[in-house]
This record gives structure tokens, C-alpha cells and sequence, in this order.
């Protein structure tokens, strides 16, 4: 899960160009959006074309986005739980 | 429409290209050989505004001109920010995000590129930036037609539409750019500078 974070940071900074951060700069459990990391719903699309592109994992119900979406942990367990071996 | 004739002035102008850059006339910036001469303008002129580095060429280039053109003259802080326009133009529109949108197509389509395959948005995010709601437009044309832009904008004024315009040239096609910035306001500012389209393409021409 630790790897599996750490990898998420890095690909969510490339992917949002988010330039002026490194993966220290954001936290497990920070929010991504709002007040937390501050990003906007074309992020939110972004990283749906992120589990796609990196992990051939679609959402299958809009509606979970928010609670996938909600910080990296989120993400990490989302992605552990629906990953194909 | 009531339309009555506004002196006008040129109050600041930016030119903004890979090899310099020049405000009001003056050499202000010099390339050094940079790869990327944007991001070496943002880390001079700008910084701290994450949502640059997510923009378009098109709009990292009109976007950093504004905030050389407004150093100092910030619109907002003399103007309501429905009184101050925008008016810009080009010849390439967005055809380069256009293309590199479409080649994302057939993977997936990539949405932060496909919010700037319109030309018009970096007029959002020079509003955005600087909280203005004013008059805006975006024209195409072959070259920048400075008699076609101060024609416009002018009646802009003499309608009493703005009370200043931010108004330009903003070219952009792979590594081809071209900018030009100017701050139009009824007062002469330290310039002196008439607005019309001479003095405009005279200050392109620099």
C-alpha cells in the first residue's frame, strides 16, 4: 500500500501538471480537492483517465467518485481492491 | 447606442516573443538559450499561481504578457471589474492544442486539453487571474489588423462599454510565438501615447 501510494503521487503530479509540488507536498489522507490539494472537477476527469491509463481500472458508477477520489489512500484502496491480477 | 468620442491612451504595452521580451518599448527580459522561455518569464514575472502550468501555450502566453503589461497598473484596483474589456486576437486560434487534443482521441481523450481547444479561453484565465468581467472577444485574422482592433475597441470606449481594455495579439503554433499586450485607458498615464492603430503597430513593430 505504501508503494502503491508513493507511485499515485507521483503519477497525480505528472498527470495535473501540478509542478510546484513533490510528492512529500501531499499527504495519505490529505483531501484532494476543495481545501486540501485545491483541484477542480477537470482534475476529477483527469484522474479517471489515471486509473485507466494506469491501471485499467474503470468507474463503473460516477457516484463512487467522490468517495474513490477523496484523498491517495482512497485511491490506493480502490485500486487494491479492484485490480485484476 | 449613444456613442460619444473618448480620448484614449496607450498606457502600457508589452512585447512578448522567444527572444525578448520588451515593456513599454524597453528591453526588459533577453533570452539565454532557455528550452522553455515561458517558464523562465513565469519564474521572473509570475510564481505562485499553480494553475499556470496547467494551461495551454496559447494561454501561458497571453496570461504571462498580462502580468508583464499590469506590473504595477493592476485594472482591479482602479476599476470596477465590469468596466474593463478584453480584446485579443491571432491567426492560428487554438489550432495547436486542437491537434495535440486529437491525437489523444483515439486513446483517451484527454479533458484538461480538450478545455483549451478554444481560443477564447485564455481570455478566462487573463479574467480569472485578474477578477475582470468586462466586454470580451477573440478575433481571427491573417496578421494582427492594429487598425481593425483600435477601431473596435475605441467604440468600446466612446460607448461607454469600458473604462479600460486590455487589448492585443496573442500568436501561437508549436514554437512559433508572437505576442503584443497593450493597456488602453482615457488618461495619458506617463506614456502619452494616443490609442489608434498606428501607434498600435508601431509598438507591435518594436
Amino acid at each position: 500500500m505504501e508503494k502503491l501510494m508513493q507511485d499515485l503521487k507521483e503519477q497525480i503530479i505528472k498527470q495535473l501538471n501540478l509542478q510546484e509540488l513533490t510528492p512529500a507536498d501531499i499527504g495519505d489522507d490529505q483531501s484532494l480537492f476543495k481545501d486540501g490539494l485545491g483541484l477542480d472537477s477537470i482534475d476529477a476527469l483527469e484522474l479517471i483517465v489515471l486509473l485507466q491509463q494506469n491501471y485499467n481500472i474503470r468507474i463503473a458508477n460516477p457516484e463512487d467518485g467522490p468517495k474513490i477520489f477523496a484523498s491517495v489512500r482512497t485511491m490506493a484502496e480502490f485500486i487494491t481492491a479492484n485490480q485484476k491480477s | 447606442m449613444n456613442l460619444t468620442n473618448q480620448h484614449t491612451y496607450i498606457t502600457a504595452s508589452v512585447t512578448i516573443r522567444p527572444h525578448a521580451v520588451r515593456k513599454n518599448g524597453e528591453e526588459t527580459w533577453k533570452s539565454n538559450g532557455e528550452a522553455d522561455f515561458l517558464r523562465a518569464l513565469y519564474d521572473q514575472y509570475a510564481g505562485n499561481y499553480p494553475k499556470y502550468h496547467k494551461m495551454d501555450a496559447l494561454s501561458k502566453l497571453g496570461w504571462l504578457g498580462t502580468e508583464i503589461l499590469l506590473q504595477n497598473t493592476l485594472p482591479a484596483d482602479k476599476y470596477a471589474a465590469g468596466d474593463v474589456g478584453i480584446i485579443l486576437a491571432n491567426s492560428s486560434s487554438s489550432q495547436d492544442t486542437d491537434e495535440r487534443y486529437f491525437d489523444t482521441v483515439s486513446d483517451i481523450a484527454s479533458p484538461a486539453l480538450f478545455v483549451y481547444t478554444l481560443p477564447n479561453i485564455v481570455i478566462g484565465e487573463i479574467s480569472i487571474r485578474h477578477k475582470l468581467k468586462g466586454e470580451n472577444s477573440f478575433f481571427i485574422f491573417d496578421k494582427f489588423d492594429t487598425a481593425f482592433i483600435a477601431t473596435y475597441v475605441q467604440t468600446l470606449f466612446d460607448s461607454n462599454t469600458v473604462q479600460a481594455c486590455i487589448c492585443g495579439w496573442v500568436e501561437q503554433y508549436g514554437s512559433h510565438y508572437d505576442g503584443a499586450l497593450f493597456l488602453v485607458e482615457k488618461e495619458p498615464g506617463t506614456l502619452h501615447t494616443p490609442f489608434n492603430g498606428d501607434t498600435l503597430n508601431k509598438l507591435y513593430q518594436i
